[in-house]
C-alpha cells in the first residue's frame, strides 16, 4: 500500500512543519543559513571555471547542468530520507524500540523526524545552478531531451534515497556486539562505537560522487547534451536510470528489512 | 489477552579474546517462561535488574523475536504481526520517552494521532478526556524537553492511550517520580483498569506500585519465572515473618536470642526479624531483661522484605 505510506509521510511531515512554523523568524533564518552553506559548493564550481573554462572537454554550462541535476536529486533525497542516518542514535538511545511499538514503519518515522521547511534551503543552490545552466546550453531541444531532465532528476532522487536507506541500514550491523550485551546488562558502553556510525554519513557523501554519477546524470546527461560516451557504453545505458533506481530501491528495502530482522533477534 | 508458552530468548555475547579473536557465549535472558493474562487483569511483573523483565516486555510487544516458544497477544503473534498488534496495545517505557523532545506535548500527540490514524473528532474527545484525567492542561503547549519527569510521564501515558488500546504495557512507569506524581499515576492506572477494563501489565522495582495496584504478581529471576500468583499468597509462601524495631537506651551489641535474626544495627536501634511462629511478647520481655528499652515497633514484613527473601531463596535453589 504505497499510497498509504505517502499519506502517512505527508501527514507526519506536515505536523513537523506546523510545529516549526510556530517560530517563524527562526525558521526563515535557518532556511537561509542552510541555503548559504550550500552555496559554498556553487562558489567552488564557479571558481574552477574562472580558471579553466573547459573541463575534460565540457563547457561551463554543461558541467553546471551535470552538477545541477545531480545536486537537485541529492537535495530532494536528502530532504526525504536524510534523517535516516540518525538510525544509529535511535538504536543507542533505545528510541527505536518506541518506534517499533507504533503501527507505522520505523523508516517513515525516522525519515519524517524533524521535518522542517528549512530543509528546503538545500534546494536553493541546485535550482539556481540549473536555472543558470539550462538557457546557456548549446543543445538542439527535442521533446525527448526536455522530458529526460525531470526523468533523470526523479530517477536520481530514487537512487540517492535508496543509498541513504542502504547506508543507514548498515548501522543495524555496525552497532552489533555492544548492543547484544546492552540488552542483557542495561549497560552503557555504547558510546565507544560512535565513530563507526558517523562513518556511514561520510560513506554516503563519498558514494554520492562515485556510483550514482554514472546513472543519476552522467548517462542521461550525455543524452541531453547529445554527446558520445567516452567509455563507449551502448546507447541503451542512457535510458537505464529508472531501472537502476528500481534495483537500488529494492535492494535498499531488502537490506533495511534484513537489518531490522537482525535488530529484533539480537536486540542490539 | 496474553498467552506465553515456554518462551526463551538468548543473546550471543561476543567478548574480546586476544587481539582479533572474539569468543562467543550465549546468554539466556529469558528461559522457558510460561504464563497467561486474562482480559481485565492488572498484573505486576517484577524482578531484579537484568532478570529478563524488559526482554519479556519486548517479546510481548513485538520488538524482539523470541528464540523459542510461542507468544500470543490479543490473539496475534507479536513478532510477525507487530504493526497490527501495535494498534491494539499501548506501551510506555519509563526510562525513556516515546514523545519528541523538541515538540510541544500537543504536537507530539498530533503525530501519534497520525501514526495510529485516529480520526480528528475521536482524537479531540479522547484528548479532552485524558487531559482532564491526567491534568495535562497546564503543559500541553510546553516542549517535551522542558517538562518535569512527572509531567512527561503523564504525557507518555496519554500518548500510549490515545488510540484506546485493550492492553497497556508499562515498563517501570514510576521510576524516578516524586511521591505526588507517583500517586497521580497510580490512581490513574487503577481507574483505567477498573472503569475502562483495560488490561494492564506493569514491570517495576517499586514495590509500592505492586502493593497499591496489582492483585497478581509475577516474579522473574535469572530469566525464569520464580513466582506467579496473588500477593497475599506470596506473603504466606515466603515467610518473611515480622520485623521488630527496638530502640535501646544506649547502643549495644547485636542481640542474640533463639529464632531472632538481627537484620540491621544503627546506633541504639536494632531491626530484628521474627518468624511468624515466634512469640513476640516473650522476645520483648527477654530484650527488656537484658537492656533498657526505650521504644518498640512491630510490623508485618513488607513486600520489599518478602521479595528480597524470595530472590535469595531462588538464588539458593539455583545453586
Amino acid at each position: 500500500m504505497p499510497g498509504g505510506v505517502v499519506r502517512v509521510y505527508g501527514l507526519l511531515a506536515w505536523t513537523w512543519i506546523r510545529a516549526a512554523a510556530q517560530y517563524p523568524v527562526s525558521m526563515v533564518l535557518l532556511t537561509f543559513a542552510t541555503a548559504a552553506v550550500s552555496m559554498l559548493d556553487v562558489a567552488a564550481i564557479m571558481v574552477m571555471f574562472t580558471r579553466a573554462p573547459r573541463i575534460a572537454g565540457f563547457t561551463a554550462p554543461e558541467v553546471l547542468f551535470l552538477y545541477g541535476t545531480s545536486a537537485l536529486s541529492f537535495a530532494l533525497a536528502d530532504i526525504l530520507f536524510g534523517t535516516t542516518e540518525r538510525l544509529g542514535k535511535h538504536i543507542r538511545e533505545g528510541t527505536l524500540d518506541a518506534m517499533l511499538v507504533r503501527p507505522v514503519s520505523p523508516l517513515i518515522q525516522i525519515a519524517t523526524e524533524d521535518f522542517s521547511p528549512r530543509r528546503l534551503g538545500k534546494l536553493v543552490p541546485a535550482s539556481l545552478v540549473l536555472a543558470l545552466a539550462l538557457p546557456r546550453l548549446d543543445v538542439d531541444w527535442t521533446a525527448g531531451r526536455a522530458v529526460m531532465i525531470p526523468a533523470m532528476v526523479l530517477a536520481g532522487v530514487a537512487i540517492f534515497s535508496g543509498l541513504w536507506v542502504l547506508t543507514a541500514s548498515l548501522q543495524f550491523v555496525l552497532i552489533d556486539g555492544h548492543g547484544a550485551t546492552k540488552s542483557v546488562t542495561y549497560g552503557g558502553a555504547f558510546l565507544t562505537q560512535y565513530p563507526l556510525s558517523m562513518f556511514a554519513r561520510d560513506f554516503v557523501r563519498g558514494v554520492t560522487f562515485a556510483v550514482p554519477l554514472a546513472f543519476v546524470n552522467w548517462q542521461p546527461g550525455l543524452y541531453v547534451l547529445d554527446r558520445a560516451d567516452p567509455l563507449g557504453l551502448p546507447e541503451a545505458a542512457r535510458f537505464a536510470s529508472p531501472a537502476v533506481a528500481v534495483v537500488v530501491c529494492v535492494l535498499a528495502g531488502f537490506v533495511w528489512r534484513a537489518g531490522l530482522r537482525h535488530y529484533r533477534s539480537t536486540g542490539s | 489477552m496474553i498467552e506465553v508458552a515456554g518462551v526463551g530468548k538468548s543473546f550471543t555475547v561476543r567478548r574480546r579474546a586476544g587481539r582479533i579473536r572474539r569468543s562467543r557465549t550465549t546468554v539466556a535472558a529469558v528461559d522457558d517462561v510460561s504464563f497467561e493474562v486474562a482480559a481485565g487483569e492488572f498484573v505486576g511483573y517484577l524482578g531484579p535488574n537484568g532478570a529478563g523483565k524488559s526482554t519479556t516486555i519486548k517479546m510481548l510487544t513485538g520488538i524482539l523475536t523470541p528464540s523459542s516458544g510461542s507468544v500470543r497477544v490479543c490473539g496475534l503473534d507479536p513478532s510477525r504481526q507487530r504493526t497490527t498488534l501495535a494498534r491494539r496495545i499501548g506501551v510506555v517505557f519509563g526510562q525513556r520517552t516515546t514523545l519528541w523532545w523538541d515538540l510541544p506535548l500537543r504536537d507530539s500527540l498530533t503525530l501519534i494521532r497520525h501514526l495510529y490514524r485516529v480520526d480528528a473528532a475521536a482524537h479531540r474527545a479522547r484528548l479532552a478526556e485524558l487531559t482532564g484525567l491526567l491534568e495535562l492542561g497546564p503543559f500541553l503547549d510546553t516542549p517535551v524537553r522542558q517538562l518535569s519527569l512527572g509531567q512527561r510521564m503523564r504525557g507518555d501515558l496519554a500518548a500510549a492511550l490515545l488510540h484506546d488500546p485493550e492492553l497497556l504495557v508499562l515498563d517501570e512507569p514510576t521510576i524516578g517520580l516524586d511521591v505526588v506524581s507517583k500517586a497521580t499515576v497510580r490512581e490513574f492506572l487503577a481507574r483505567l483498569n477498573s472503569e475502562r477494563g483495560t488490561t494492564i501489565l506493569l514491570t517495576t522495582h517499586d514495590l509500592g506500585d505492586i502493593e497499591r495496584l496489582c492483585r497478581r504478581v509475577m516474579i522473574i529471576d535469572h530469566g525464569r519465572l520464580a513466582y506467579d500468583g496473588d500477593l497475599s499468597r506470596l506473603r504466606a509462601t515466603v515467610d518473611a515473618g515480622r520485623m521488630l524495631v527496638v530502640e535501646f537506651a544506649r547502643p549495644c551489641p547485636p542481640i542474640s536470642l533463639p529464632d531472632v535474626i538481627v537484620e540491621r544495627v544503627q546506633g541504639p536501634r536494632q531491626w530484628l526479624r521474627l518468624p511468624r511462629t515466634a512469640n513476640a511478647a516473650a522476645v520483648v520481655a527477654a530484650l527488656a531483661d537484658r537492656h533498657e528499652v526505650r521504644d518498640i515497633a512491630l510490623r508485618d514484613a513488607d513486600i520489599e522484605d518478602v521479595v528480597a527473601r524470595l530472590y535469595r531463596q531462588v538464588g539458593t535453589l539455583a545453586k
